[in-house]
């Protein structure tokens, strides 16, 4: 809808370009030129931690195709950092054309401050997440202390590293991957799981505000014995450290879905709705998600998905909606303030 | 009218010509840059009224990091103090080579973003860093506890001790010092009697810079703190944590908490000045 309130503004802006492009070429005699390529464009892309080499490549690859397409240039800026405060970043009105979050929350929360449309989840396919990830361990070479569950995560001497579920989208998908197989264990309930989530996070000796953060200080640093990783992430580290890594697939998940959306208050302002869906709708695209396979997020398109199904092995993945009642449930029973992460370390 | 002049001529401030002008833009730059923004930090924590900072403010989590950020800066201002003076001493009373490239490197602290350096302590004091590592088999974990806390905030505020002892310590004259020699001072009569007298004002500058400079430190102590709630969690931290969860009004009343214990803090400070000060001019 609000595309076509948008299209006579558009359409007044152009001719006036066109009219302001003719008057300059008539000037110089060289009336040829008069349609020569349109002004070069630019999408603000805010996105999460993680994704920095995904998206490099996305908008080389996009770019390339929206020159081709239209002959427009289009330069597009990445911004990363944790989603939480990116989210906030935005909200506090870093112009965003596009976001790419961790979590439809930190997606709600702006649509919470009239920046988009309470619906936005629902304007692309799949919940709007063209490609969706899990969690997985990394450990270091030969797994020494043998960590190949959730459950060993909590025996003596083991350290674990996650990002503070506060700051980190990353890691509050951490937490509800330990919390849900904490759940699903013969007996478990949730008194059994908020000990397990207790014990777990006395396991970790360092809260880093992100994930990129929590890798560098497991991979750069050499501290702690399981990383608690976005699976792309841990990939990640195996292709730029090999040999000293490896990736343990635990009994049970969760499905992370990380979301995309136009910010409607931006694209308006700065009329670039139409580039800015072209480029969201790019990522479903087959060449989309085969860029999405390349950096180790797993593609919706069943095609790729198959192509490269052996670096994304199958493991049972509950889902936000399906365990936990959806994210702002969520959010609210688990991270906001006096919550079940803050009760962890109320002293006794 | 004659009284409103009257009341205005005991105050008249200053012959010296351009008193208006420079006055004028003094209170206008101070506003714009200091003032209306604190203001505002002041105004924003009542959102949920006094019960809801008191709530924010009580809160145990809150608490130690209040605690952590002031004691450890606290500490670390005071060994500056001491490793401030030593440093700006062997800068100014001995020549040798590389002297000006150790000058320069007291300054690195200043200019280096505080992410780099933060990170560079944090790899150095890790447990398997070359200084973490030597501390690490006896037990001793300096990074991601709040040990890495102080040495971050002991790297950030050196320079203000050195840098304003420096020039006070050139000018203490090596003449004052054989002057004290013939009339019969010993080396530690001349310390405490001629040389430290004329220094502490300095030194409680540089002190409070470094102090005010460490409370609300945040890019370096991040990387090396480890961030853990109730042990190795900073103030700044807190508010960070809380703006990033959209409560604004919890984030300022930590804000403006940290921002009237610093004032507290800075007013003893002052007052200690002044003390020394009047102790100085009445020897």
């Amino acid at each position: 809808m609000p595309n076509t309130l948008n299209r006579p503004q558009n359409r007044r802006s152009l001719l006036k370009a066109g009219l302001a492009g003719a008057g300059i070429a008539a000037g110089a005699g060289v009336a040829g030129m008069a349609w020569a390529a349109p002004a070069p464009a630019t999408l603000l892309n805010v996105s999460y931690d993680p994704t920095r080499e995904l998206y490099k490549a996305i908008n080389t690859a996009f770019a390339a195709q929206w020159k081709a397409k239209t002959g427009q240039d289009v330069t597009i800026n990445q911004s990363h950092g944790g989603s939480g405060a990116q989210s906030r970043s935005v909200a506090d009105g870093l112009a965003a054309d596009v976001v790419t979050l961790a979590l439809a929350w930190d997606i709600d929360a702006l649509a919470d401050r009239d920046l988009l449309a309470k619906d936005w989840q629902k304007r692309l396919p799949d919940n709007s997440s063209p490609y969706t990830s899990t969690i997985v361990f990394l450990v270091r070479k030969g797994n020494p202390k043998a960590s190949r569950d959730w459950g060993d995560l909590i025996k003596p001497g083991i350290e674990v590293i996650t990002p503070n579920p506060k700051t980190s989208g990353g890691a509050r998908w951490n937490f509800l991957a330990a919390y849900a197989w904490a759940l699903k264990q013969p007996g478990g309930n949730d008194a059994k799981a908020r000990d397990y989530i207790g014990k777990l996070y006395r396991q970790v000796p360092v809260l880093d505000t992100g994930a990129r953060g929590s890798t560098n200080t497991f991979v750069q640093r050499g501290i702690g014995d399981v990383l608690l990783a976005w699976e792309n992430e841990a990939h990640l580290s195996l292709v730029e450290e090999p040999g000293k890594f490896e990736i343990v697939t635990p009994s049970l998940s969760i499905l992370a879905e990380p979301p995309v959306a136009v910010v409607d208050k931006v694209v308006e302002r700065k009329q670039t709705r139409g580039i800015a869906e072209a480029y969201l709708k790019f990522l479903y695209t087959p060449e989309g998600q085969e860029i999405i396979a390349k950096n180790f997020y797993r593609p919706r398109n069943a095609t790729i998905g198959a192509k490269y199904g052996g670096q994304f092995p199958k493991l049972p993945l509950v889902t936000i909606d399906g365990q936990f009642g959806g994210w702002r449930k969520a959010q609210a029973t688990f991270f906001a303030d006096g919550g079940v992460f803050d009760q962890i370390y109320k002293p006794k | 009218m004659t009284t409103v002049r009257a009341a205005f001529a005991w105050r008249r401030p200053s012959v010296i010509p351009g008193f208006g002008p420079a006055m004028g833009f003094t209170l206008f730059y101070l506003t714009m840059i200091v003032l209306i923004p604190l203001a505002a930090l002041a105004l924003r924590p009542w959102e949920h009224g006094v019960a809801g900072v008191w709530k924010t403010l009580s809160d145990d989590r809150v608490l130690a990091a209040l605690r952590l950020s002031f004691g450890a800066a606290l500490i670390a201002s005071a060994l500056n103090v001491v490793m401030g003076v030593i440093v700006a001493w062997a800068l100014v009373r001995y020549r040798f080579p590389g002297k000006g490239l150790v000058d320069a490197a007291v300054d690195l602290p200043f200019a280096l973003p505080t992410a780099v350096a933060g990170i560079a302590l944090a790899t150095l004091y890790g447990p398997h860093g070359w200084i973490g590592g030597l501390f690490f088999p006896l037990g001793i974990k300096i990074a991601y506890t709040p040990l890495g806390v102080l040495i971050a905030l002991i790297a950030v505020g050196l320079p203000f001790v050195v840098r304003t002892v420096q020039p006070i310590l050139a000018e203490a004259e090596v003449e004052i010092e054989d002057a004290a020699a013939t009339l019969g001072a010993t080396q530690w009569q001349w310390f405490s009697r001629v040389l430290l007298p004329a220094l502490t004002p300095a030194v409680i500058t540089g002190f409070s810079l470094a102090f005010a400079r460490a409370v609300g430190e945040y890019g370096s102590v991040i990387f090396i703190a480890g961030n853990m709630p109730m042990r190795s969690e900073i103030a700044p931290l807190l508010i960070v944590t809380k703006l990033e969860q959209f409560d604004y009004a919890g984030a300022a009343a930590i804000g403006l908490a940290m921002l009237v214990l610093s004032f507290a803090a800075l007013m003893v400070i002052n007052g200690l000045q002044l003390v020394a000060a009047r102790r100085g001019s009445a020897r």
